[in-house]
């Protein structure tokens, strides 16, 4: 039988994001977002990361000048995904313009943790993710004074579950789990003296830690 | 009202224009073999750092609260070779629980 995990599981962390994407709608239309701006950000943006940074700077009345640039910074993280995508996903042409646009952390993540299929988990993900985040970031920018914050029902902690659910089964070799140990270092380390998100760009040069051993 | 339309758009290019830069330029056919060694290594990097500080932090302070306990179960599960729904569900409702109980 052939495996088709990916679905299921695919299709369960996009489920987990578009319900983060209505916190995302709601935060947008609190900070003043119209419902163009947000759906703007979710359907070509795309990636949840600096949407919420670029939001909160606005929220904060901080220029649109700061809102971009810290988003942006915040963006370099979905460029350090693509050399080891480039690995399981090989296209040419505009299917290569196409993939780009949705290299995200949880594309990335189910590629990496269902190498059998990787562009099949790939697609699946992003399809998902991409119409729940976008329906999610609508219901909640139309309902904003409804609904309450879904932090209580410990959504905040599916984020870092699914993601350490997919980076186990990775760390196979010793090499790796030191890489991992001193990009949490470096991470954890960095939080009191950077703006939000910036330890997990830090993080990256936990690889460095990786140098000269054998794989 | 203008200026943030004028941040989406840069942002929206300048965001797209980082994702391809990875998968194209940093194409790892086409980097000497020890930095696509370790280019390899970074969503490893990323994402362990990405758990933890989801984890345990609030903006720019470490906060341990019932997230902690709720991904440390997720971790165990997951360790175990439980189901990805499994561990995610395992995370959401110990946190949720603790929270209601506190």
């Amino acid at each position: 039988m052939p495996d088709t995990s990916y679905r299921r599981d695919g299709f369960a962390l996009s489920a987990a994001v578009g319900v983060v994407g209505v916190t995302f709608g709601v935060f947008a239309s609190t900070s003043g977002l119209t419902l163009l701006q947000a759906m703007a950000l979710s359907g070509l943006t795309f990636t949840g990361a600096s949407q919420f940074a670029f939001v909160t700077v606005i929220a904060a009345h901080g220029t649109a000048i700061a809102a971009t640039l810290g988003a942006l910074t915040l963006a370099v993280r979905n460029s350090l995904y693509g050399p080891a995508l480039t690995d399981h996903l090989s296209v040419g042409g505009w299917r290569r313009l196409a993939t780009a646009q949705f290299i995200i952390d949880e594309t990335t993540a189910m590629t990496l943790a269902h190498p059998e299929h990787p562009r099949r988990s790939f697609w699946w993900t992003a399809i998902w993710l991409y119409s729940l985040w976008n329906i999610g970031t609508l219901l909640g920018h139309v309902g904003a004074s409804q609904l309450g914050d879904p932090a209580g029902l410990g959504l905040d902690a599916a984020f870092p579950a699914a993601f350490l659910a997919m980076l186990i089964p990775l760390l196979r070799s010793r090499r790796i789990i030191l890489v991992a140990v001193t990009a949490v270092v470096v991470a954890v380390a960095s939080v009191p003296f950077v703006p939000a998100g910036i330890p997990i760009l830090l993080a990256s040069l936990g690889v460095l830690a990786g140098r000269g051993m054998s794989r | 009202m203008t200026s943030i339309w004028i941040g989406i758009g840069v942002l929206t290019v300048g965001a797209y224009l980082l994702k391809l830069l990875g998968f194209t330029v940093l194409d790892l056919a086409r980097l000497p073999e020890p930095l696509a060694d370790l280019a390899r290594l970074l969503p490893i990097a990323l994402f362990a750092a990405l758990v933890v500080i989801t984890t345990v932090t609030a903006g720019q302070h470490i906060t341990i609260d019932a997230r902690l306990a709720g991904v440390t179960v997720a971790g165990i599960a997951a360790w175990r070779k439980a189901p990805f729904l499994i561990v995610v569900l395992a995370a959401m409702i110990v946190t949720g629980a603790i929270r209601a109980l506190t």
